[in-house]
């Protein structure tokens, strides 16, 4: 099949950066996106121009690494995909499709489709974590966790951390993310003692690194491929508020 | 060279108790005076630096993904074992360790194997407090469930994604040693090279991946955690990003390389389907816990798989391997798809693939129940194919997977260099020449969590008094300029092919002749194409742009350059290696049956390589195993 493409190009941050047109007209509709990026690619190199940078790493749609605008929708139009598993047999031939990096003031751009997540890492280094040093734990079965509790958690764990919450959110905020990993942990008996400094320092981290406020639009939980519900940010919200009444 | 394993006399129980019973310890005090560099973030890594800066010493960590949550360990599936016996089922550490030997066709140490089991135990207990949320009974007890090559119900998983929350545990812990300041982490950093002053490992060179910037670090031991580097077939179950280069540097400066040639070729794939493919996806093998492996019986059949009767089906693992049937180990099972396939028996547009059925799963537990044990593996399945497995069998192919080659270690996880030290998998020890399926996870884990921070502070206590080595060092200066100059040079070739387009040709080589089945002829044949390819590579390569800017064509340039030798020494290992054994099976050396016919009297042994430089061939050292408590046995699981 033939595909037109508009990819966002641009050098580094400080750079203006603009919307390059691209033909390909041999797209295998089995191809994934990324492969098909991937012959762009290959046939600019051997053209002698820069190839076009973006992230990606397992191709599983697990990593969380890939991620990018796809006509305006983060990893595209399927549902509770990322951009690796997003197959050309959902376009049709000589089909325009346009990629852009995910935007938000606390994800720069560094080249390209390729934009600096590591505010992601802050926040987890806020408190995103239980305090257990390696070597003290209690054998694993003398904490029951009830087959519902384990799966309700997972459900929360599943987070990537791709950003596509947040490069869809009009307000860039990041709390569909930061609200899966206090669900996460504040379900868990393990996690359940730390849950009220947790959420309160994960929260200004996340306001601090520049990410908006939610105002429960909820295009994050349209777009999130691991399906993560809001029903987590109502959780961070009642966490939140709980610990401020209870901050002593 | 006489390789020193360094195993701890006395009874197979107690050696590692004993062990650290006799390590030298590091007061608190001085920790904070002895810096250490840990390459990579997975399991491995991410554990290790963790666990060693709770204990006090600095720690500098590096990956090349943008976060550390990234490593490739995220993308493992199926579970982690663990001999807690928590089904009543008869397992113990004993039985785990000697499954996993057999797994691994005996070519692995009983010292090192039986403490894998040993510290399995404890890694559950640290996972769940870490919040890792494994899958539970009703009652809220952990639940299991097994897989290939043994007979109990050993293994623990979250869902289709344990390597994912295992990860998350880890780097949680290692972020939260970020936040007191006790590791300081370089995410988007390539470790190109590795220092070596004074005989010891005191540094390394990397690459910021962001800025092109190279950048030296010093320290007083470097932990290499590096993964594995089975990309080096190209079409492979591995993440993109996944190379060989930081152990390959390693090699280069010193430290030996072990059993190479012995790649896992996992049988349940997606099978290949275009030359566009950049990866190939792995289903997780607990699929084979309810899933019945099968092929037709007439050559070249073209009906549909639900159109073709029982009676017409070949289900050839059932069939060949009765008691274990489809939970046969990796290595059996792929070689027995592989031999089908051959025979003109592979199913799917390319013919080459085979079926992996759940009809008689979903008749007797309802489509519920199949659902709920493996839903995402089948969504999953879906999104890469369109096809609907509830509905007809999925196809699936063997395909490149783990590395059980690596630097070589001794017991206390040390290479052959000083200071220089190499957990999960990039290290070589505990799988043999086969890994038995969720024993990785747990290496990785254990590795890092229990074993290095107690070898290393072994090490570590004897390098207090000595002098400090810093980056001013005239080493750092020399092998600084020798990156740099490597790099300039990639860019300086400006032929007219792609990295990719040599790793491509190289995989395809190697998967052809040192892949599921290898001759010496066939060895022999890929060694001068190698160097075939190798002297291309350096004459027509094209990357584009400069070193000093964000340049992934310059990166994997890097990988594939190395790629290109370490397929050399590969191949190698497998011709050197006059036997077969685990998932390196030599045409010549079967059974009348077609099974891997083992020659302990000759090969009992971990082939260690050293490096003799570009133009000499490498030396082998062999590591004579001794078998002090088990007696080999023929591997059978008929
Ligand atoms: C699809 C798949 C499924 C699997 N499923 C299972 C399973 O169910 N059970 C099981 O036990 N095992 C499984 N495995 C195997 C297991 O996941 C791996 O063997 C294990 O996770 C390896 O962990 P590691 O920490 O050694 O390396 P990795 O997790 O691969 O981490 C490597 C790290 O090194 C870094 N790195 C690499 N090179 C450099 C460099 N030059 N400079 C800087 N950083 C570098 C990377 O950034 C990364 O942080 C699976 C593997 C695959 C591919
Ligand atoms: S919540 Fe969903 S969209 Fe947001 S980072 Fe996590 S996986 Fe990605
Ligand atoms: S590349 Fe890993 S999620 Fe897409």
């Amino acid at each position: 099949m033939k595909i037109h493409l508009k990819i966002w190009r641009q050098k580094d941050a400080k750079t203006k950066g603009k919307l390059v047109d691209y033909m390909l007209d041999q797209v295998d509709h089995h191809m994934s996106f990324l492969e098909m990026m991937d012959t762009l690619n290959e046939q600019l190199i051997l053209k002698g121009e820069m190839p076009v940078e973006f992230d990606h790493d397992c191709r599983e749609g697990i990593c969380g690494t890939c991620g990018m605008m796809i006509n305006g929708q983060a990893h595209g139009p399927v549902p509770g995909l990322t951009a690796c598993q997003l197959h050309m047999r959902e376009f049709e031939d000589g089909a325009t499709i346009y990629v852009e990096p995910f935007r938000a003031t606390a994800f720069p751009i560094k080249r390209d489709l390729k934009v600096d997540r590591s505010a992601f890492d802050r926040i987890i280094q806020a408190g995103g974590f239980i305090t257990a040093n390696t070597g003290q734990p209690v054998e694993a079965n003398t904490l029951l966790i009830t087959h519902e509790i384990a799966e309700s958690a997972f459900d929360s764990a599943a987070c990537i951390g791709c950003g596509a919450c947040v490069a869809t959110c009009k307000n860039s905020s990041a709390a569909l993310f930061t609200s899966a990993k206090i669900s996460h942990l504040a379900k868990i008996p393990q996690g359940e003692k730390e849950a009220a400094k947790r959420v309160l320092k994960m929260v200004s981290r996340m306001d601090e690194e520049g990410f908006g406020h939610c105002s429960n639009t909820e295009a994050c939980e349209v777009e999130c491929p691991q399906g993560i519900s809001v029903l987590n940010i109502a959780r961070m919200n009642w966490e939140y508020t709980k610990a401020n009444l209870l901050k002593d | 060279m006489e390789l020193d394993a360094k195993i701890p006399a006395g009874p197979l129980e107690t050696k590692w108790s004993q062990y650290k019973v006799q390590a030298k310890l590091v007061n608190p005090a001085n920790r904070k005076k002895l810096p250490v560099i840990v390459v990579g973030t997975g399991l491995a890594g991410a554990s290790a630096a963790a666990s060693l800066a709770e204990q006090g010493y600095p720690v500098t960590s590096f990956c090349f993904q943008d976060s550390a949550r990234r490593a490739h360990s995220v993308a493992a599936q199926g579970g982690v074992n663990a001999a807690k016996n928590y089904q009543n089922d008869g397992d113990s550490v004993y039985r785990m360790f000697y499954d996993t030997l057999k797994g691994g066709d005996f070519r692995a140490r009983e010292a090192n194997v039986y403490r894998l089991a040993e510290c399995s135990l404890n890694l559950i207990d640290q996972a769940v407090a870490q919040g890792v949320p494994f899958a539970r009974e009703y009652g809220g007890y952990l639940s299991n469930r097994s897989f290939g090559g043994v007979q109990v119900s050993r293994t623990f998983y979250a869902r289709g994604q344990t390597g994912q929350q295992l990860l998350l545990g880890a780097y949680q812990a290692l972020m939260r040693q970020v936040s007191l300041g006790k590791v300081t982490l370089h995410s988007r950093h390539e470790m190109l090279d590795l220092v070596v002053a004074e005989g010891k490992a005191k540094g390394i060179i990397a690459r910021n991946l962001d800025s092109g910037l190279i950048e030296r670090f010093a320290a007083e031991a470097v932990v290499i955690a590096t993964g594995g580097f089975g990309k080096i077939y190209y079409l492979s179950t591995l993440a993109m990003g996944c190379n060989g280069s930081a152990i390959w540097r390693a090699h280069k400066r010193g430290a030996l390389m072990a059993c190479p040639s012995w790649t896992q070729i996992h049988p349940t794939s997606l099978p290949q389907s275009g030359d566009y493919q950049s990866k190939l996806t792995l289903m997780s093998e607990s699929l084979r816990n309810d899933g019945r492996i099968w092929v037709p019986k007439l050559p070249d059949e073209q009906r549909a798989a639900n159109d073709i009767p029982e009676q017409e089906r070949d289900y050839y693992l059932e069939r060949r391997y009765p008691s274990f049937g489809n939970l046969a180990p990796r290595d059996i099972s792929s070689r027995a798809a592989k031999e089908r396939i051959d025979a003109g028996f592979g199913v799917g547009a390319q013919r080459n693939a085979v079926y992996l059925d759940f009809s008689k799963a979903i008749k007797e537990q309802g489509k519920e129940k199949i659902k709920e044990k493996y839903g995402n593996l089948f969504s999953m399945y879906k999104k890469i194919t369109a096809d609907d497995a509830y509905a007809a069998p999925m196809k699936i192919s063997p395909a490149a997977h783990f590395s059980m080659g690596g630097l070589w270690v001794d017991y206390e996880l040390m290479t052959t260099i000083p200071g220089l030290f190499a957990i999960g998998e990039a290290n070589f020890a505990d799988h043999g020449a086969n890994r038995l399926g969720a024993n990785s996870l747990l290496q990785a884990c254990v590795d890092g969590y229990f074993i290095l921070p107690y070898t290393l502070a072994n090490y570590l206590s004897g390098e207090l008094k000595k002098e400090k080595i810093t980056t001013a060092h005239p080493e750092f200066d020399r092998i600084e300029r020798e990156v740099i100059t490597q790099l300039a040079g990639l860019c300086e070739i400006k032929g007219t092919k792609t990295a990719d387009y040599f790793h491509k040709k190289l995989g395809k080589l190697l998967y052809d002749k040192c892949g599921l089945s290898r001759s010496a002829e066939g060895l022999t044949e890929a060694i001068e194409g190698i160097k075939v390819l190798r002297a291309a590579f350096y004459k027509d390569l094209i990357v584009p742009g400069t070193a000093d800017e964000i340049n992934s064509e310059l990166e994997k340039a890097g990988r594939v350059a190395d790629y290109l030798e370490i397929a050399e020494l590969m191949c190698h290992d497998a011709l050197s290696r006059e036997e077969s054994c685990g998932a390196h099976f030599r045409e010549e050396y079967q059974t009348a049956d077609g099974e891997a016919l083992r020659d302990d009297e000759n090969y009992c042994y971990v082939s260690a390589w050293e490096w003799k430089g570009k133009d000499s061939l490498p030396l082998l050292h062999p590591e004579h195993l001794k078998f002090e408590f088990i007696k080999l046995s023929v591997r059978s699981y008929s």
